[in-house]
């Protein structure tokens, strides 16, 4: 079996993000960036079948600038065969990053798609959906569980009441959540190791895909701060703060 | 210019989020329809037509379209779509799953998780787990948007008399069969809409433990939440976490206990109007946003809290 994940590059979680002055968007300069959390997930899951002999390779795409070499690069180093890097300076909606992947599908007919449930900087939710949509494959969103059977697979997925459980026929896309899974490190040697793995970077341009805007970002602001609070001395102060002040219980 | 609301619903009542989604709606257009897909409906589809401000209902009723899989509500999409210009449904993991599939098999981008309207085509939403808050605009012939549910206030669930239309379910075959689901089964309220919320995060140490948050929301008529440390330790079910990549809440009442306030929980309840947090850690970042803060011994401060309640229930009495 041969699986495709694909991998954004984003600021680091923990970092505390700042939007710019001119509310054009938010500060990227000289922000630690990191591989997209879930879609950390996405790799070890497919590196986890490939350790079980399930999967034969693991290929990593990403899209963006030429520093998301270093994202693939770390994908490899916990252990992907090869990588492709979909070069753009221009930042992608989730619908026309279905689109790519989709040529990249197409190109390299992977049995199966792994990939984040959502970015954690947008916050879309969009692209592991799109893309089934346009190949026509199903779909297993915000899974935490994945097993392999023959020609299909069974899946539990996340939802607010729970957890549901489909089986899928391949070929198909998965989208993880974060309980998927422990991602592994990547160790020094592996880490080496990758410097040396293949990696395609291709110009957007020649996939010939319309890649246009069609959602404009007017501004964007800073939240409305919340005002600080007081300390209470005591569960008794509180509950009367509760009941007289706030008027809550 | 219609607009169609998606409602979310188990085949027996309507969930709480079509409420807040239809308010969106109707600040979008007056000429609001509702959508109920399903089997053995007709109790959802009598309880949407009541809901104040809608014109239509549009039912399927339909044993193949019994679990409401994404691959067959984009297919209905897909045919009903032209005759509105915004497809809406709630941000829950039910709109989640199936809007952005619609939406790319028409060629069309979607609007994710909107906590306002501006316009008929600009929207606000945040990004970055909340740390900023942008205003879009779309150039699309049809909208799909997602409506986070805690930014509308919900329309009226009474007093309406919508008509309803029936519609066929026209099933193209699909490679995905639904096996089971496993709904967590709660007394109390939904935690997306319960006036109080209670939450319990990696400091209760334990799934036991979780024994001291539920007798207090049972007093207090609270659901119970958690953060996703809590989770994913095996303290609590999935389907309450707060936060960036769980459920979103905005409670009258939030109560943290035993949680840091990691921007990704925060991100999940800081829309909530009052916030308590108690936790051991005087700097731990809840305490940045929280109305009220205790530095205390959360196994000390539950049952006091629990206590304390009693007396003031007493009081009243």
């Amino acid at each position: 079996m041969k699986i495709l994940v694909a991998v954004k590059r984003v600021i680091d979680y923990n970092v505390q993000i700042r939007v710019k002055s001119d509310q054009t968007g938010v500060e990227m300069d000289n922000v630690k960036m990191s591989m997209n959390p879930p879609d950390e997930n996405a790799v070890e899951e497919a590196l986890k079948l490939k350790d079980s002999g399930i999967a034969t390779e693991v290929v990593v795409v990403s899209i963006g600038q030429e520093k998301c070499q270093d994202t693939i690069r770390s994908a490899m180093a916990m252990g992907a065969d090869r990588g492709i890097l979909i070069k753009t300076d221009v930042s992608i909606e989730p619908l026309a990053v279905a689109k790519i992947l989709k040529a990249i599908v197409e190109k390299e007919q992977p049995d199966m798609v792994l990939l984040g449930k959502q970015a954690i900087d947008d916050d879309s939710n969009q692209t592991g959906q799109m893309l089934s949509a346009l190949l026509n494959w199903p779909q297993g969103c915000f899974i935490s569980k994945l097993g392999i059977n023959d020609k299909t697979i069974t899946i539990t997925r996340e939802i607010d009441e729970g957890l549901e459980h489909l089986e899928i026929q391949l070929p198909a896309v998965v989208t993880c959540d974060l309980r998927l899974n422990e991602p592994r490190f990547a160790s020094l040697p592996n880490i080496m190791k990758a410097k040396k793995k293949p990696l395609d970077v291709i110009a957007i341009e020649n996939l010939e895909i319309d890649i246009s805007p069609r959602v404009k970002f007017l501004k964007v602001e800073e939240p409305l701060a919340r005002k600080g609070g007081v300390m209470v001395a005591d569960v008794k102060e509180l509950i009367q703060k509760l009941k007289y002040e706030a008027k809550v219980i | 210019m219609s607009v169609l609301v998606i409602a979310e619903h188990n085949n027996k009542f309507l969930k709480a989020s079509t409420l807040n989604t239809v308010k969106a709606a109707l600040e979008i257009d007056a000429e609001v329809h509702v959508l109920v897909c399903g089997f053995n409906n007709d109790e959802v589809v009598k309880q949407t037509s009541a809901i104040e401000g809608i014109i239509k209902v549009l039912q399927i009723n339909d044993d193949l379209i019994e679990h409401q899989l994404a691959e067959q509500l984009s297919q209905v999409l897909v045919q009903i779509s032209k005759n509105y210009t915004h497809i809406l449904a709630p941000s829950t993991t039910f709109g989640k799953n199936f809007m952005p599939r619609a939406a790319a098999i028409l060629d069309v981008s979607q609007i994710s998780d909107i906590s306002a309207v501006v316009s008929a085509d600009t929207f606000i939403r945040p990004i970055y787990a909340g740390n900023a808050i942008a205003t879009v605009q779309s150039s699309d012939p049809i909208m799909f948007i997602t409506v986070r549910p805690t930014s509308f206030e919900p329309v009226e669930s009474s007093g309406g008399n919508a008509m309803i239309e029936k519609i066929t379910f026209n099933p193209e075959e699909i490679k995905t069969k639904f096996v089971n689901r496993e709904e967590a089964q709660s007394e109390r309220p939904e935690l997306g809409n319960a006036r109080i919320v209670i939450s319990g995060g990696r400091g209760l140490e334990s799934a036991d433990n979780f024994k001291l948050l539920n007798e207090i929301a049972d007093k207090l008529n609270a659901a119970v939440g958690a953060s996703r440390a809590a989770v994913d330790a095996g303290y609590i079910g999935n389907e309450c976490q707060v936060g960036q990549t769980g459920k979103m809440v905005a409670p009258e009442l939030y109560i943290a206990v035993g949680i840091s306030g990691a921007i990704q929980h925060l991100a999940g309840m800081k829309e909530s109007k009052i916030i308590v947090a108690i936790n051991k850690d005087e700097d731990a970042p809840i305490f940045a946003i929280a109305d009220y803060g205790l530095k205390a011994d959360l196994f000390e401060a539950l049952p006091e809290f629990s206590k304390e309640l009693d007396l003031l229930n007493n009081i009243a009495k």
